[in-house]
């Protein structure tokens, strides 16, 4: 294919992907540079109250928000520098919370973007494992049962994946929440009187197994289409070799997979590293943040109907910072498997 | 291991019981939480929110206040459902052969898939609750058999009246469907060329475009949204030049009179996540074209055909399954999205998932909480009947391209 054709074929694509996603991106750091406030002016206000003889006067100084000759109020926009990012990251209180009797890691958890970074790490670094070992013990247990269950099998483990992230977050905390079904069969399985969400370590793990549960049905359904694909030859060529069960799942079958789980892995960590539904669901915020719901809060308009979009812009930068370290690894593979030759 | 596969494939006793106990168990957890948000939704609040399980299934205070299920309307509800099984088994093929326009055995499955979709509604919505009403009647009055008419499992609809009449849930609907069906259809047009050219091509820019998106696939979405807020809402300022420029005035103003205000149209969402899940739309249809072999443009080319041309007339015929599967995962994008459509949309554009919002902040009296709920089944049931629709396209078509990728 001549170059100029595949220049017609994608350009639709491109451009949609340059003006919706490069210029954002462009814009983002231009306005987290930026600060944007009302403008203000002094005036001053004379009260006269009347008196004996003479009105008493009083002058004094009130400010308030300018308004343009059309009514609307006044903005500015000011070159802020790097203000934004130092109002997100704390780095006085970080610095103050190391030093000797500063308090440590309590006063870090106190600020909201290292908390939001150390929930989004642990989720995406503890559910990776859990996602690709249920996702390929499902995959296995499936694809060895019975031809005639198999559709409705993997219609029922669908379910959890394509299910609204959000309507599955809440479902599950309606299980849970108060005296909630599932909350009063653990009280009376271990005897105790326990709140799933009086505390955040045991949300935190509801998050997790919310999460595993939503997107294993993935990795199944991916490792399950491989598993189709599986080269009988070189499995009978196994078993000939007297391989047992184990060695063959080992050196046949996870080998074949391997491709496949890199990909569901892959995958995986870019979504896992945007958690945000699961704080909305289970309403978590109070506990526990994560970095796309930290950026997501500045932008929702507060009480007075102001976006903070300056602060907003600010993280969403920090958070590309962790999108651009995760994704090296990945991009360095690209590069050598698709390097055009020549 | 299927019966007619050698003998040392096949597996011992044990661990055939491990693997059915296990996948019982899969299935439970898989399905628990849905049912019984299910099972909730249609139970007066004391009974849904009751901690004990027995209650919640029976719901003896739902049956006093307003009614339930007879063991009549059982036998019928399943009557129902083993009829119309047995109809789409039956008429499965003639329906799907008639409705094959152009010979396109794709069109004919989807146009059958609505069809399906019309009767299941008409059937479940209308004649059964009608059918029920006359048949507890009649059978109250013979003397003897009035167990069977009497309401055993109270059940009320009170929940979903509330959602979909008192609080406009019907709006949000329309809403959901315009984006989810707009973004599938510009997706699926603009990611098919794009996939094509980028799998019959090994040139540099097809590389370094293929690059560009994965890093793109990995954004999150909040950093673009903090992109598109300002813009969005100054958009009339902004889009002034493109009006008032001589050269593009006369084009945009056949469009609309002025520029538009972006921030709250349905329009500029769409485009908004077409755009989002381009990359991903690209990457795995290019997969799909990749396992068509370029034997079928090239003949196509012999006998006269242009690029474009073998591509609509000679690949796109045997792309449907990939189409499917690709146009299934922008289905889920559009209709499951909760932070774009909430940040840019107001309450007149508003989707479903983010609307249910509004019943979680009202959480004062009990029947809120149900009421939240039933949203939430009704925003579940369309996929669900997706899934229903669609899996074995879906298992095909990553079998046959993604997977390989």
């Amino acid at each position: 294919m001549k170059p100029r054709t595949l220049a017609l074929f994608v350009a639709p694509s491109a451009v949609l992907m340059l003006v919706f996603i490069a210029l954002p991106l462009v814009l983002v750091a231009v306005q987290s540079l930026y600060a944007t406030t009302l403008v203000r002016e002094q005036i001053s206000v004379e009260t006269c109250t009347p008196g004996f003889l003479a009105q008493t006067c009083t002058t004094t100084m009130r400010s308030q928000v300018k308004l343009d000759p059309s009514g609307k109020q006044m903005s500015e926009t000011v070159f802020s520098g790097l203000d934004a990012y130092r109002l997100v990251l704390r780095l006085d209180q970080l610095a103050g919370a190391f030093a000797p009797g500063g308090g440590g890691y309590d006063v870090v958890m106190a600020i909201d973007f290292w908390r939001a970074l150390r929930f989004t790490l642990t989720f995406t670094v503890l559910t990776l494992p859990l996602v690709i070992g249920l996702g390929l013990v499902i995959a296995l247990a499936v694809n060895s049962s019975l031809r005639a269950v198999r559709g409705p099998l993997v219609f029922v483990s669908l379910l959890p994946f394509i299910v609204t992230p959000v309507i599955g977050a809440l479902a599950i905390r309606w299980l849970f929440v108060g005296d909630g079904i599932l909350t009063a069969g653990l009280r009376l399985l271990l005897q105790s009187d326990i709140s799933l969400f009086a505390q955040g370590w045991t949300i935190e793990i509801l998050m997790l197994l919310y999460r595993v549960w939503h997107v294993a049905p993935f990795a199944f359904i991916i490792f399950y289409a491989g598993l189709q694909t599986l080269d009988r030859d070189a499995m009978e060529s196994a078993i000939i070799d007297g391989a047992s069960r184990f060695a063959r799942l080992r050196y046949v079958v996870i080998p074949h997979l391997m491709p496949l789980v890199v990909f569901v892995a892959l995958i995986h960590l870019m979504d896992a590293y945007r958690v945000f539904e699961e704080v909305v669901g289970f309403t978590s915020q109070a506990h526990r943040i994560s970095l796309q719901w930290l950026t997501f809060s500045f932008l929702m308009p507060d009480e007075t109907g102001n976006r903070s979009i300056t602060r907003a812009s600010a993280s969403s930068m920090l958070t590309m910072i962790g999108i651009v370290i995760l994704l090296i690894p990945l991009v360095v593979r690209v590069w050598r498997d698709h390097k055009p030759r020549g | 291991m299927q019966p007619e596969g050698p003998a040392a494939l096949r597996l011992s006793f044990g661990l055939k019981a491990v693997v059915a106990v296990f996948l019982v168990g899969w299935c439970v957890v898989a399905m628990f939480p849905l049912v019984w948000i299910t099972v909730m939704s249609f139970r007066a609040p004391v009974d849904a929110l009751s901690s004990n399980p027995l209650v919640v299934l029976a719901g003896p205070v739902t049956l006093r206040t307003s009614g339930g299920l007879s063991v009549l309307d059982f036998g019928l509800a399943g009557a129902t459902g083993v009829g119309l099984y047995w109809l789409a088994r039956r008429y499965r093929g003639a329906v799907v052969g008639s409705l094959s326009l152009g010979g396109s055995r794709v069109i004919g499955g989807l146009l059958a898939s609505a069809v399906a979709a019309v009767v299941g509604a008409v059937v479940v919505l209308w004649l059964l609750p009608t059918l029920s009403l006359r048949a507890n009647q009649a059978l109250a009055a013979v003397p003897g058999a009035g167990w069977l008419a009497s309401p055993v499992i109270g059940m009320t609809l009170d929940h979903y009246r509330a959602v979909w009449v008192q609080h406009g849930f019907t709006r949000n609907f329309t809403n959901s469907m315009l984006v989810t069906c707009g973004v599938v259809t510009v997706s699926l047009s603009v990611g098919t060329l794009a996939g094509y050219g980028l799998a019959r091509s090994g040139s540099r820019l097809a590389f370094w475009l293929l690059l560009a998106a994965l890093v793109f696939r990995a954004l999150p979405h909040s950093v673009l949204a903090a992109g598109y807020i300002p813009a969005f809402l100054n958009s009339r300022e902004l889009l002034a030049p493109l009006w008032n420029a001589p050269a593009s005035g006369w084009f945009f103003r056949l469009f609309a009179d002025s520029p538009p205000l972006l921030y709250g149209q349905p329009m500029a969402i769409i485009i908004v996540l077409v755009s989002i899940n381009q990359p991903f739309t690209i990457w795995m249809l290019r997969s799909f074209f990749q396992n068509i072999p370029t034997e079928l443009d090239e003949a196509a080319r012999v006998d006269g055909c242009s690029h474009f041309g073998a591509f609509y007339r000679a690949i796109m015929p045997v792309m449907w399954p990939g189409v499917i599967t690709t146009g299934l995962f922008s289905f889920l994008l559009a209709y499951n999205d909760y932070l774009v459509t909430a940040l840019l949309l107001d309450a007149q554009s508003m989707t479903m998932v983010p609307a249910i919002t509004q019943f979680l902040n009202r959480d004062t009296r009990a029947a809120d909480q149900i009421e939240a709920i039933a949203a939430a089944v009704s925003i579940t049931a369309p996929l669900f009947l997706l899934v229903v629709a669609f899996q074995r396209q879906l298992v095909a078509g990553l079998t046959q391209g993604a997977v390989k990728g």
